[in-house]
């Protein structure tokens, strides 16, 4: 029941901040506030509750799970169940939630009741994506965030908000039905199979599909994964969307919706078509380099600081990809970290931004310079973020960087070399970001005020957070490891029935079967 | 006739009575309001009796009429349409029109017709159902006779229609000169003895047949009344016209492929899928140049026939139900959509264009959210019914393996998103345009909240409704 609270508490407050707007609009940014504040906690009593067998526990079945009727008739069930890693990206989701209220708390001065309400419901997607273990389940939350994410571009946006929004919404849309497809065809499969009609992921991770077939529904959902992560080419909906966003909107879609690409991409991909993964994995690979580095060389050609950062997302979603299809624990981990760590720098950067957009009205870097000298507090939070973008060691991207990286080496060397040169283009984008804006002669006179306490609230936060993960990441890589594991041990199991069998491999269906036998001595 | 043909026919009898006792009243006493609430009473009692009609069903009454539940589902949702339908002329006439009650009489004869199409097995009852059904929408359509445009999309209608019905005709008298038989089950089996589709005559028959029906559903390339109709027509009318004529003609139309086995013509089925892949590319490409709500929906819901013909096309248990759950949620969304248009032009003209609507987000934050319901739902995004329906297409789709159909229905469903995106940004635009809207009545908001209540929660919990299809169209296939 807890797991339905997690979903519940941002819709229904979300709700309230819309109705009680009419009287108070403070009011309205105090329910959201406490909304998220409840979501967090809930999660962080999640985790202290499941720590000590969170790390102990090998097995890795759910820590939590909960399943209802929804329609019967086809298979279609309401369940939600929670693993260290769906726990994971819930804290994310908390603290983020948070933030993204605490920054809009003076930005938002228009209709802020229906913003926190499409704020809080984006939220409840979010979640929702996280915990929903039912593909149609998944596919339902999967869209339902995608409606108040428009709205908040489309409303609150800047100049250029209606093309922005428009071009989020179809993207996604469009890559969202190509993965429906997927689900349907395996749906299909599963039911010639065995006779039935399930959407259920544990049911359906043991279902043996021809090769062909299992390619063309796993590209389906990669396809929709990495439009949401985004990966080259498909990403070119992001530039527009992060720029136009109000900074809420920025953060939440930084540092939650892009994570959800890669969380789909680890929770259904791999495990679900682990031969067909393997296949592309090469593939995914180069793409994640692609992403890195042409991610960095646009940042570094930006002269709008909110498009930089934005392009700079390409840059470190382009590790989570290389981890995520190195195909080995440790590379994986790593994409978990970097999914972490770059939703708290990058969001924390789309904040700063957006501060200094609410003070000076522009977000053209030619017209900064020498900000350091007015508002130091700022200047100090921009460097300190800009360290974490580059992988300063000692923070928490460092190491996720680093351990995709390790594990990215043991897959292919020539990518590898490749994408620790998009480190030394991180560095370039990141102090430039510094020296423009920050150091230099001021090109206007500024006279602003510095971050108040609440914003120095939000920064100490997010460079408290950092720096624990990056000097003692332990307690998240523990909690990420059964299933991280688990993932792991699909994909491996079927490249070595691949490998060692390649007559065979003609004409043998790809299961996932052992990985289905685990699941069920677990469940006892 | 025995009693319980008689009961299964109760529904139908009921309706025919009812538009009888209207005419009585308007002769002794004519009032608007005992109009309308005569209609509501008959159509209510009709719904009722759907009930008794259903203890003797399946039952065929003579070769013409079979009622069975198929034919009673899309009776039961003619008749939800239908009182909306007249809940919104109603007011929609109040301020427009001298003599409103004659108004509900043809409503009725309609709704006739349409029950009749939906439970005819015979070719001429078929006809006679269709006819019924359009005969009335003419008077319907030009009821408002002093004004221009109606008149108009009534002429247009007229000819249209007329031809296509002609063509229809055409088509049965060929397929009976060939096979010598009007009864759908006589016609299937005959059908597959003499392997009748190699004949010519049998062919062109049922292209003639298609076109007929093709005009009937605006499907491309017979589309082309569509806009210009439903532009014309008065709000109330065009929601009729998008939602019980459409769906009669399709429930018919499944029913004929059922009976003779027309599935397993090939030649019938890639025509069909032709049909379906114009409508969707075409209707959402039209759609997207539409400055007009009304044509906008026109354009549209060319293209959501196209969507229900990939689940038509599918054949099978699960495409029956995907049709049918399509229609209802195509019902409830578009009655929404034209009810809203129609309550907002009381008065003068017909507030018509996407600029009457900008800022309505604001001025009036629950009918916009209403509205916007709506359109979604036409779109397809969760929440709404229209996901829910569009999912068992796609999955009917899915299931028969149409690969082809179903990817051209998920690119159409990005670029459908375009326009309907559009009204939603106009309502959202900081203009104070929308407040020279007139006021809603409470029935009217009555009306609309419940519509978006339904919208809201097919989408969210669609089993009963679903078990209630599957359960009525079990014994069909």
């Amino acid at each position: 029941m807890i797991l339905v609270w997690l979903f519940l508490i941002p819709v229904i407050g979300g709700l309230l901040a819309w109705m009680i707007d009419r009287q108070s609009k403070t009011a309205a940014r105090w329910i959201s506030l406490i909304a998220v504040g409840l979501d967090f906690a809930l999660a962080i009593y999640l985790w202290m509750q499941h720590f000590d067998q969170m790390s102990l526990m090998e097995r890795g079945n759910w820590l939590v799970q909960v399943q209802y009727d929804w329609i019967p008739q086809y298979g279609v069930s309401f369940f939600l169940a929670l693993d260290g890693l769906s726990l994971l990206m819930i804290l994310l989701t908390g603290l983020l939630g948070i933030l993204s209220v605490m920054a809009s708390w003076t930005e938002i001065q228009e209709r802020s009741g229906f913003f926190h309400f499409n704020l809080l419901w984006i939220i409840g997607g979010i979640v929702g994506v996280f915990l929903a273990m039912d593909l149609f389940l998944f596919y339902f939350f999967w869209e339902m965030m995608l409606i108040p994410m428009y709205f908040l571009i489309a409303i609150w946006g800047h100049e250029n908000r209606i093309y922005a929004s428009i071009k989020f919404f179809i993207f996604t849309q469009a890559s969202g039905l190509l993965m429906l497809l997927s689900i349907l065809g395996l749906y299909f499969v599963h039911h010639n199979n065995t006779g039935v009609y399930t959407f259920n992921y544990m049911e359906l991770l043991g279902t043996s599909i021809a090769p062909n077939v299992a390619m063309w529904l796993m590209l389906g959902f990669f396809i929709a994964f990495i439009t949401k992560l985004p990966a080259f080419p498909l990403h070119t909906w992001l530039p527009d969307a992060h720029t136009e966003a109000p900074t809420a909107g920025s953060v939440i879609l930084a540092g939650l919706m892009l994570k959800t690409g890669a969380y789909g991409l680890l929770r259904f991909v791999l495990p679900l078509f682990p031969g067909a993964a393997a296949t592309i994995a090469p593939y995914a690979m180069f793409l994640g380099v692609v992403g890195i580095i042409y991610g960095a060389i646009l940042a570094f050609a930006q002269n709008d600081l909110k498009r930089l950062v934005a392009y700079t997302s390409v840059s470190h979603l382009g590790f989570v990809l290389l981890g995520i299809f190195a195909f080995n624990e440790i590379a994986m981990q790593g994409a978990v970290m970097t999914m972490i760590c770059h939703g708290l720098s990058t969001g924390g950067l789309f904040i700063l931004v957006g501060g200094l957009y609410e003070r000076i009205h522009t977000r053209d870097m030619e017209r900064m310079g020498g900000l350091w000298t007015t508002v130091p507090k700022m200047g100090t939070a921009a460097m300190f973020l800009a360290m974490a973008s580059l992988g300063l060691p000692g923070l928490g991207n460092f190491i996720g960087e680093m351990l995709a990286l390790f594990g990215a080496y043991q897959a292919n060397i020539t990518l590898t070399v490749f994408a620790t040169i998009g480190l030394v283009f991180a560095t370039v984008y990141s102090l430039w970001i510094i020296q423009r804006a920050f150091h230099g002669e001021p090109r206007e006179q500024w006279n602003i005020k510095d971050f108040t306490g609440r914003h120095i609230t939000i920064m100490a936060v997010m460079a408290v957070v950092l720096v624990w993960l990056g000097l003692y990441p332990k307690p998240v890589l523990d909690t990420a490891k059964p299933a991280i594991q688990k993932i792991e041990k699909s994909v491996r199991v079927q490249t070595m029935t691949k490998t060692s069998s390649p007559i065979e491999n003609m004409t043998v269906t790809e299961s996932s079967d052992v990985l289905k036998v685990e699941y069920e001595n677990e469940e006892m | 006739m025995t009693g319980s043909e008689f009961n299964a026919l109760l529904p139908l009898i009921v309706i025919a009575v009812s538009a009888l006792i209207v005419v009585l009243q308007v002769a002794i006493y004519r009032h608007h309001l005992t109009s309308l609430i005569l209609t509501l009473t008959g159509l209510v009692i009709s719904f009722v009796t759907i009930s008794i009609a259903r203890a003797s069903a399946p039952l065929q009454i003579t070769a013409l009429l079979k009622i069975d539940d198929f034919g009673l589902f899309f009776i039961g949702l003619t008749l939800v349409a239908s009182v909306v339908v007249a809940l919104l002329t109603y007011n929609y006439m109040k301020s427009r029109e001298e003599n409103r009650e004659e108004f509900f009489i043809v409503l009725l004869l309609a709704v006739l017709g349409a029950s009749t199409l939906v439970t005819s097995t015979h070719f001429a009852s078929l006809f006679l159902g269709l006819e019924l059904l359009t005969v009335s929408l003419y008077v319907m359509i030009a009821y408002l006779r002093t004004s221009e445009q109606p008149l108009e999309a009534a002429i247009k209608y007229l000819i249209l229609a007329a031809a296509s019905s002609a063509f229809l005709l055409f088509g049965m008298a060929l397929v009976y000169a060939e096979i010598g038989t009007m009864e759908f089950s006589v016609l299937g089996t005959r059908l597959a003895e003499s392997g009748g589709y190699r004949s010519v005559f049998v062919l062109m028959g049922l292209g003639l047949i298609i076109t007929g029906a093709g005009f009937k559903l605006a499907v491309v390339p017979f589309h082309m009344w569509t806009p210009d109709v439903y532009e014309g027509a008065p709000a109330p009318v065009t929601a009729f016209v998008a939602t019980v004529s459409k769906g009669g003609m399709l429930a018919v139309l499944f029913r004929y492929f059922i009976m003779t086995d027309g599935y397993s013509y090939q030649t019938v089925i890639i025509a069909i899928s032709i049909i379906a892949v114009a409508s969707m590319f075409v209707g959402n490409f039209l759609a997207l140049l539409q400055r007009n709500v009304k044509r906008l929906l026109a354009y549209s819901s060319i293209a959501h026939l196209g969507y229900i013909l990939v689940a038509f096309i599918a054949g099978g248990e699960m495409a029956a139900d995907a049709i049918a759950y399509y229609l209802v949620v195509y019902f409830v969304t578009t009655l929404g959509a034209f009810g809203i248009i129609s309550l907002l032009s009381d008065g003068g003209d017909e507030k018509v264009a996407i600029e009457d609507y900008r800022g309505l987000f604001w001025s009036r934050p629950w009918l916009a959210a209403g509205f916007t319901m709506m359109i979604l739902s036409l779109a397809g995004i969760p929440l709404t019914a229209g996901f829910i329906g569009k999912y068992f297409v796609v999955t009917a789709g899915v299931g028969s393996a149409l690969w082809g159909l179903v990817i051209v229905l998920a690119i159409n469903s990005a670029i459908g998103l375009y326009y309907y995106l559009r009204v939603v940004v106009a309502m959202l635009s900081t203009s104070d345009e929308a407040e020279k809207l007139p006021e809603i009545t409470v029935g009217g908001r009555i009306i609309l909240g419940v519509l978006s209540l339904a919208v809201l929660y097919f989408g969210v919990y669609p089993a009963p409704l679903a078990d209630l299809i599957h359960s009525m169209f079990s014994g069909l296939i």
